[in-house]
């Protein structure tokens, strides 16, 4: 896709950003403490990125999915972690908000997120309750003018540093996925606790916990949109979702390629570069066409989204399908091209390559997308 | 308070390569940016604004037509709005016919009382621009400015950049001032800012009848710089490796220098 003006400084702003700001010492620190400074999280709430995508209405930026997508996708050719805590307010923070919130609860929930003074969490996923999302378990009994729920959500990303997670709950037993609805839960309420971090395999610097509820009294002013009608409120906050893990990917696949073309020119065997292996350049060759498809099948799924086309919603898990594995096929080639060294934590093909491997999970298995894109062709 | 600042688009020299046949540069497929030192200056001018949001900046620069593009980077980092020269008359320009142009639109501006301008674009690296357009415009100037203590009263407090320290000088506004990287960090462009730099901002484009000028004092027709010869230095000669222990080896250096009369 040729990019407007617009786009393209969009791009370089995001570019300039993750460059000056996510330097290799603060990359390795993350990698360490497996979490991004409070120091650096307070650089990206002042950078307003985190409400990039949020109506100017609210405070935000007002950028379009295309333009955000851009931006997620630059940020996370330096570093994927630092994308998802931007993406995190962008899309599942806000999408629920933005599709459901009443003017009152945009103005005390949204806001903040936009200004950086607020983090966002999205509750979906139950220990019980990940691809079959629409099987959640824990549960909101009215009693009087509150809610009381109880319940267990598993792989919250960010819960720790969240200031409210909207969480999914059941409100009629017997109904399936027409019986969820969403609430905005106060992490400070009581009975509202979190889990100890997951010892994860990559995307290391922002925490993914459990949220534990236990009778926790929500009002029923935090009820978020119509009783009994979550469910698709979070299956169109997750068409969002998927458009920024397909830029991740986008990010992470570039980086791949960047890396492999860097090293095959530098490292020699048999007296000659890598690079001038027919093999290799091939394999090269191969990764950037891979790359470059998925590239174009994501930005046009954006400008579908934007258009509130019909097709959107099956474009938008085709995006996250073909460029959640690209992303992996890259990484795996990138470490392949590296040899031995590429197993090593001292190159940044072994981050890239357990950075990608949760691209393929999170946000709907690429089985849930197979089965949302059949489920459209063959309705 | 106005203030104008001077920019120029000029190609990323970090990415300029050198054509090993002809020995000039290759431009093409080079991306243009916002010239480093401008970006300062408009840094510069932005902090007055923050501090001071009855503060107006326009950015003012001389070019093709696709120069609009950096402008509306500035534009993204915050200036209130953008002025292009941009004409044939203008082609072939040298710093002194530059500086002529970029004076007649600040003229047509009006009423200015700051100018900044980089210290020099990373292109011609002449750093000329910025004094000869103080001169045009009758105006006092610094260069190598180095930080902007205090603007008050009709006056301007800076530190100018020496090799071994600086020199603190107070000048009357208006004035003209060469910013140095080490002036400030520029701040970035914003989401909303770009938005409305690329949808809603106009850039105000200018020919040579639009700031007044004679064609005859514009572009290549007023430009005395004549370039007489543009050439890559030839490599130098291939090294010669010794062979042997340290010593002979050391032996035959001493021996070479001593035939140059080096030592």
């Amino acid at each position: 896709m040729v990019l407007t003006e617009k786009y393209q400084l969009i791009k370089k702003l995001a570019r300039d950003f993750a460059e000056n700001e996510i330097p290799q010492e603060l990359q390795d620190e993350i990698e360490e403490t497996h979490l991004l400074p409070d120091s650096f999280r307070e650089k990206i709430a002042k950078s307003g990125l985190l409400g990039m995508k949020v109506p100017k209405t609210y405070g935000g930026g007002g950028l379009d999915t295309l333009g955000y997508v851009l931006a997620i996708e630059e940020i996370s050719r330096v570093s994927c972690v630092s994308a998802i805590y931007i993406s995190g307010a962008n899309s599942l923070g806000s999408g629920p908000l933005l599709q459901a919130g009443t003017p009152e609860q945009l103005e005390k929930y949204l806001r903040p997120v936009t200004y950086g003074e607020k983090y966002p969490a999205f509750g979906l996923t139950e220990p019980g309750a990940g691809s079959d999302s629409g099987g959640v378990q824990t549960s909101a009994v009215k009693d009087g003018d509150y809610w009381l729920l109880n319940g267990r959500k598993c792989f919250i990303t960010a819960a720790p540093w969240a200031d409210y997670t909207v969480v999914y709950a059941k409100t009629d037993p017997k109904a399936g996925s027409r019986g969820i609805t969403a609430f905005i839960v106060d992490m400070k309420l009581p009975g509202v606790s979190v889990g100890k971090p997951e010892n994860k395999m990559g995307i290391l610097g922002v925490p993914t916990s459990d949220v534990i509820l236990e009778d926790v009294r929500v009002s029923d002013g935090d009820r978020l949109g119509e009783l009994n009608r979550g469910f698709s409120n979070a299956m169109k906050t997750l068409d969002y979702g998927r458009l920024g893990v397909s830029a991740q990917c986008l990010g992470l696949g570039q980086a791949a390629l960047d890396e492999a073309i860097k090293y095959s020119k530098e490292r020699k065997q048999f007296g000659q570069k890598l690079s001038e292996f027919q093999a290799l350049r091939f394999m090269i060759a191969d990764m950037a066409t891979e790359l470059y498809a998925a590239r174009e099948l994501v930005y046009n799924a954006c400008v579908l989204k934007d258009k509130n086309d019909p097709q959107a919603s099956m474009h938008c898990s085709m995006s996250k399908y073909m460029s959640s594995e690209m992303c992996n096929h890259l990484a795996y080639k990138a470490v392949q091209i590296h040899g031995g060294y590429g197993y090593i934590k001292d190159y940044k093909v072994e981050r890239l390559y357990r950075d990608a491997r949760v691209q393929s999970l999170y946000e709907g298995t690429s089985q849930v997308q197979q089965i949302v894109i059949a489920n459209n062709l063959l309705k | 308070m106005k203030i104008v600042v001077c920019a120029k688009q000029v190609p990323d020299t970090n990415e300029v390569k050198i054509d090993p046949v002809k020995g000039t540069l290759i431009r093409d497929g080079v991306p243009s940016i916002l010239n480093p030192d401008d970006a300062n200056a408009l840094e510069a001018a932005l902090k007055v604004k923050d501090a001071d949001s009855a503060t107006t900046v326009s950015v003012v620069s001389m070019g093709p037509p696709q120069a609009t593009y950096m402008l509306k980077e500035c534009i993204a980092m915050g200036a209130d709005d953008a002025f292009l020269l941009s004409s044939r008359a203008f082609g072939g320009a040298d710093t002194c016919a530059t500086s002529t142009t970029i004076a007649a639109g600040i003229k047509k501006i009006g009423d200015v009382d700051l100018i900044f301008a980089g210290r020099q674009a990373i292109d011609g690296d002449t750093a000329q621009v910025g004094p000869q357009l103080a001169q045009r415009l009758g105006l006092p100037f610094v260069t190598y400015v180095q930080n902007v203590r205090e603007i008050k009263d009709g006056r301007v407090i800076v530190e100018r950049q020496l090799e071994d320290g600086y020199e603190v000088i107070s000048v009357p506004t208006p004035c003209v001032l060469t910013a140095v990287k080490e002036l400030n960090t520029p701040r970035y462009m914003s989401v909303p800012r770009i938005i409305y730099a690329c949808e809603e901002a106009s850039i105000t484009i200018w020919n040579e009848a639009d700031v007044e000028l004679d064609p005859a004092d514009c572009g290549l027709n007023a430009s005395p710089t004549k370039v007489m010869k543009s050439f890559t230095p030839p490599p130098k000669g291939k090294g010669e490796m010794l062979a042997g222990s340290i010593t002979e080896m050391a032996g035959a250096v001493v021996a070479k220098l001593k035939a140059k009369h080096a030592i």
